[in-house]
């Protein structure tokens, strides 16, 4: 019997077990930002406690940054603060710190990625529930709260319980419009917001052989969404490809032993798993969210949910919920719309090959006069090789505003918000009540194309009808 | 860190209804603009306490039957979204020691116990008797015995489940489990040299 890919890297990392029972896991890499790490740098120096491996942790700062004025300090002095404290513990500790000058700043699970940090076969944690995002490699990676950031910094390890695998197999082909997106908002829909509690999801199947590692990573990005704390890909010589060169890859000799190694590490054809999903592609359409949980989604021609549909009294009340705090009416369609703002970026979809993509149908189109729209890059590096290739001037030509690297109106922690109860077309991965800023802020989870749709048009829309989207288009580059 | 076991937690208790309620919504993301825990609890659930004038809007958690209470109860999947341990920190600073829910999901739960916040999972049917007694009766006195797995309330005690390793932990005091992966050290380095990307430096 073979094994997972979850298992060798787990047995690979095992340092022992608790005495309750859990896994002392070693923590390759550790990756942290402004938000859930000064507490923990905080006990540490309360008990007198060094970083055990400096070196193993590599630090960003994304939620708090203005994404349009980014001098210091901050006019917003909380974030101000925020800021000068990473820099003062990794300073303290030898930490490497990606910060606003280095060009490589950017959002923690961009700029992992982009700089060969994210590798193969490795345990990867952050304290940051996206952290799923790095499995995109055939990484073991989730989020941690600031006391295992704590346990990380102090000890390189956590005491975990070990997960049971899900693979979820997507075969066929997705249509010309489908997105990574529309798949893992399809996966959620169908799987449920806990259906992925205590397992980790093994992505696979012909969707995922032929994604690119951006695709990858959009649908590693959201497990935690659908309750998976953990969700991977396979490594192969897509993989291979993409880390070739960069950073913090290995170079010359340590490459090939480390392509080899990391191959090693790939789910064996006959290991068991505790269940497997399949999907066919063909039968996934653009997605929207109608709700205020990324479950709560449907096909862009499907009606809103009506509560008295409800299978069970609970999903009754959260239909009901849901649409007043949506101020939707049930059993209507989602088409057509009105949108107040869209927003394309975050670590979903703030990727270069996502802003190519919608690019390629924006040039000559205009933003709606009641759209105000803008666009994140998810790292300095994105936005250097996007402003290199002229995205930007095709987005500003539209009336997007085009901002600096951060996490913006994702969440709320830095001046991009929603004001009162604005509809946001949002790129990013979460639409709970109040995460876009304003407790009364509606926000519509879709695909970048179908955010720029909504932008265009000033309600929801159909992308595959607005820009003609026939054959899967080749991106700009 | 040993700290004291926990046996038994006991208090008055108060619902917060829903399913799926989210650390957003337990702590909004502009409250974590701080580089300390303290504080916290003032803003515990505050969207959900709070008008966008910061008025007090009818909830249970305004209610002033239900000050003090210091066992939360809930539905399924709580604590989904972001692994914030600002919401578990904002939980326990507002004066909880225990959250009844459905479900949990994954990474609140084990921030929560990390804290020595019991988070035990009770059946729908239960929570209603639960539910029920102390919106009838307030000062219902509600006790979680981690040592038998039993909620009991007036003259009710239902069953609740809890992960193996969390009450072992309880019971032991060795929820934190700083001291124990510190212990570790050797083992640890063993394991690094085995792996070629942990090396340098």
């Amino acid at each position: 019997m073979g094994k997972s890919l979850f298992e060798k890297v787990w047995e690979a990392h095992s340092v022992r077990q608790l005495a309750n029972g859990q896994t002392q896991l070693l923590i390759g890499t550790h990756l942290i930002h402004e938000v859930t790490s000064p507490q923990a740098f905080g006990m540490l120096r309360d008990k007198g406690i060094p970083v055990r491996f400096p070196h193993r942790t590599f630090a960003t700062v994304d939620h708090i940054v203005p994404t349009d004025e980014k001098s210091e300090p901050f006019s917003d002095a909380l974030a101000d603060a925020m800021i000068k404290e990473i820099r003062r513990n990794c300073e303290q500790h030898g930490i490497t710190f990606f910060d606003l000058a280095s060009g490589k700043q950017g959002i923690v699970h961009i700029v992992g990625p982009e700089q060969g940090i994210t590798q193969p076969g490795t345990t990867i944690a952050c304290g940051d529930s996206h952290t799923s995002t790095h499995g995109a490699f055939g990484a073991i990676a989730f989020g941690i709260g600031t006391s295992q950031v704590r346990d990380v910094l102090a000890t390189q390890t956590i005491a975990l319980n070990r997960l049971k695998v899900r693979r979820i197999n997507v075969e066929g082909k997705l249509g010309p419009g489908v997105y990574a997106k529309d798949v893992i908002l399809h996966i959620i829909r169908l799987l449920g917001t806990q259906g992925g509690t205590g397992f980790a999801y093994e992505y696979a199947g012909s969707v995922f052989d032929n994604f690119t590692m951006e695709e990858r990573m959009t649908v590693c990005n959201m497990s935690i969404e659908g309750g998976a704390r953990v969700g991977y890909v396979n490594p192969d010589p897509t993989t291979f490809d993409y880390l070739k060169g960069r950073p913090y890859a290995p170079k010359g000799a340590d490459w090939d032993a480390a392509v080899e190694r990391w191959s090693s590490f790939a789910s064996d054809p006959d290991c068991a798993y505790d269940d497997v999903v399949t999907i066919r592609a063909e039968s996934i359409a653009p997605t929207v969210t109608w709700g205020i949980t990324p479950g709560q989604a449907i096909f862009i021609n499907e009606n809103i949910p009506a509560a008295e549909n409800a299978k069970d009294a609970a999903e009754k009340a959260s239909i009901e919920e849901a649409l007043e705090h949506m101020h939707f009416i049930g059993d209507t369609p989602i088409l057509g719309t009105p949108i107040d703002v869209a927003f394309l970026g975050s670590c979903t979809n703030g990727r270069l090959s996502d802003l190519q993509e919608v690019a390629q149908y924006l040039r000559g189109r205009k933003v709606a006069d009641n759209v105000k729209a803008i666009v994140v890059p998810g790292s300095q590096g994105v936005s250097m090789i996007a402003e290199q290739m002229g995205l930007d001037k095709i987005y500003k030509d539209a009336g997007f505003e085009w901002r600096g690297a951060g996490c913006s109106m994702c969440l709320a922690m830095n001046p991009d918000k929603l004001i009162g109860d604005q509809l946001c077309a949002s790129s990013s991965n979460r639409n709970f009540k109040g995460r876009q800023g304003s407790p009364t802020g509606r926000t519509l989870l879709m695909s970048p194309l179908m955010v720029a749709a909504a932008a265009v048009e000033g309600k929801v829309a159909d992308a595959r009808e607005v820009f003609s989207v026939h054959e899967k288009q080749t991106a700009l580059a | 860190m040993a700290s004291d076991p926990i046996k038994k937690v006991s208090g008055r208790a108060v619902f917060v209804a829903g399913d799926d309620i989210d650390t957003d919504r337990i702590i909004p993301a502009r409250f974590m603009k701080c580089i300390t825990f303290d504080g916290l609890g003032d803003y515990l659930f505050y969207d959900v306490r709070k008008t966008e004038k910061g008025e007090d809007k009818p909830h249970n958690l305004n209610d002033p039957k239900f000050a003090g209470a210091s066992i939360l109860i809930s539905g399924n999947n709580f604590g989904c979204g972001s692994s914030r341990e600002h919401a578990p920190q904002a939980i326990m600073r507002a004066g909880f020691n225990a959250v009844i829910a459905g479900s949990f999901a994954e990474i609140f739960f084990g921030n929560s116990t990390n804290l020595g916040i019991v988070c035990a999972c009770a059946s729908d049917a239960d929570r209603k008797q639960l539910v029920a007694t102390i919106e009838a009766e307030p000062s219902t006195e509600v006790t979680i015995d981690v040592v038998n797995q039993q909620i009991q309330f007036g003259q009710y005690s239902i069953p609740f489940e809890i992960k193996p390793g969390a009450k072992d932990s309880f019971l032991s005091g060795s929820y934190d489990p700083l001291d124990e992966l510190l212990e570790g050290a050797s083992s640890v380095d063993a394991v690094v040299s085995q792996l070629a990307y942990m090396q340098g430096a």
